[in-house]
């Protein structure tokens, strides 16, 4: 531990998933980040486009599927209808603990001063534009541009 | 522990949060700002009192609701505390670090 004695500085939250479950654990590490005083920035790519698009943010489930931690047969998770339950289910306990819902949670995060940034390979991939997205959002990034949004001291990458 | 602060003895956890409430008084509040490097202003001093008067209704703390106060909403509470926001500014006021992830 020889930078900053091992101090944190800055977060780089890779987000490739937007089951809900993934999404909440990102968006609280974010902004668990910027509560002690640490920068946070996201990436949001591939399937993890769906937190910070427009349309879909406010429609997000949880996995029932492929999800042993759900502790339901596989065949059953699948029946319709069980993803929505499930999700509702999870919402309720989350307003309980003062969760906000995702759209909220993005202008918390961005109020806390969390940058936010689609892939740009993933945004050519899903045909998506930037006026389809999060109107807050902050751009467009390369990977490259956001290993050089990652530059310096004390700056610590996680992938979701 | 002890601390030695405004001409005056406070308890103090390994963290600087004050253990005992009543040992705070407005002099103790302004010099625990000065040693985070914030100068109080009104703004401020109206949030040491709401978050004062939450802690003593049991009420948890959180930045969302910080935000909700109808004080400040959340980016000009950054812009009062910049470092860590709700932890510097339960220090200043004397009540204990928010045990909440949100």
């Amino acid at each position: 531990m020889t930078e900053y004695n091992g101090e944190l500085r800055k977060m780089m939250i890779i987000l490739s998933k937007a089951s809900i479950e993934n999404v909440y654990a990102a968006f609280v590490l974010a902004n668990g980040a910027r509560m002690e005083g640490i920068e946070a920035e996201m990436f949001f790519t591939f399937f993890g486009l769906e937190a910070i698009h427009n349309k879909k943010l406010d429609h997000l489930h949880v996995a029932t599927v492929g999800n042993p931690a759900m502790h339901m047969p596989t065949m059953l998770g699948g029946l319709p209808g069980m993803e929505a339950l499930a999700t509702s289910m999870m919402k309720k306990e989350m307003e309980k603990l003062d969760m906000p819902e995702v759209r909220e949670f993005l202008e918390i995060l961005k109020a806390s001063g969390v940058k936010l940034w689609a892939c740009k390979l993933a945004m050519e991939m899903f045909h998506y534009e930037k006026k389809d997205m999060f109107p807050d959002l902050d751009g467009i990034l390369t990977v490259g541009d956001f290993y050089n949004q990652s530059a310096g001291v004390g700056t610590h990458m996680l992938f979701i | 522990m002890d601390k030695l602060i405004a001409g005056k003895t406070i308890q103090v956890n390994e963290e600087g949060f004050m253990t005992n409430f009543s040992e705070w008084n407005k002099e103790v509040g302004e010099a625990l700002a000065v040693e985070n490097k914030i100068e109080l202003s009104p703004k401020h001093w109206e949030l040491i009192n709401y978050i004062q008067s939450e802690v003593k209704n049991e009420a948890a703390l959180s930045i969302r609701k910080i935000g909700k106060s109808g004080i400040v909403d959340i980016k000009e509470f950054y812009a009062l505390f910049p470092n860590a926001p709700l932890k510097t500014a339960t220090k200043i006021a004397g009540v204990p670090k928010p045990a909440g992830c949100i």
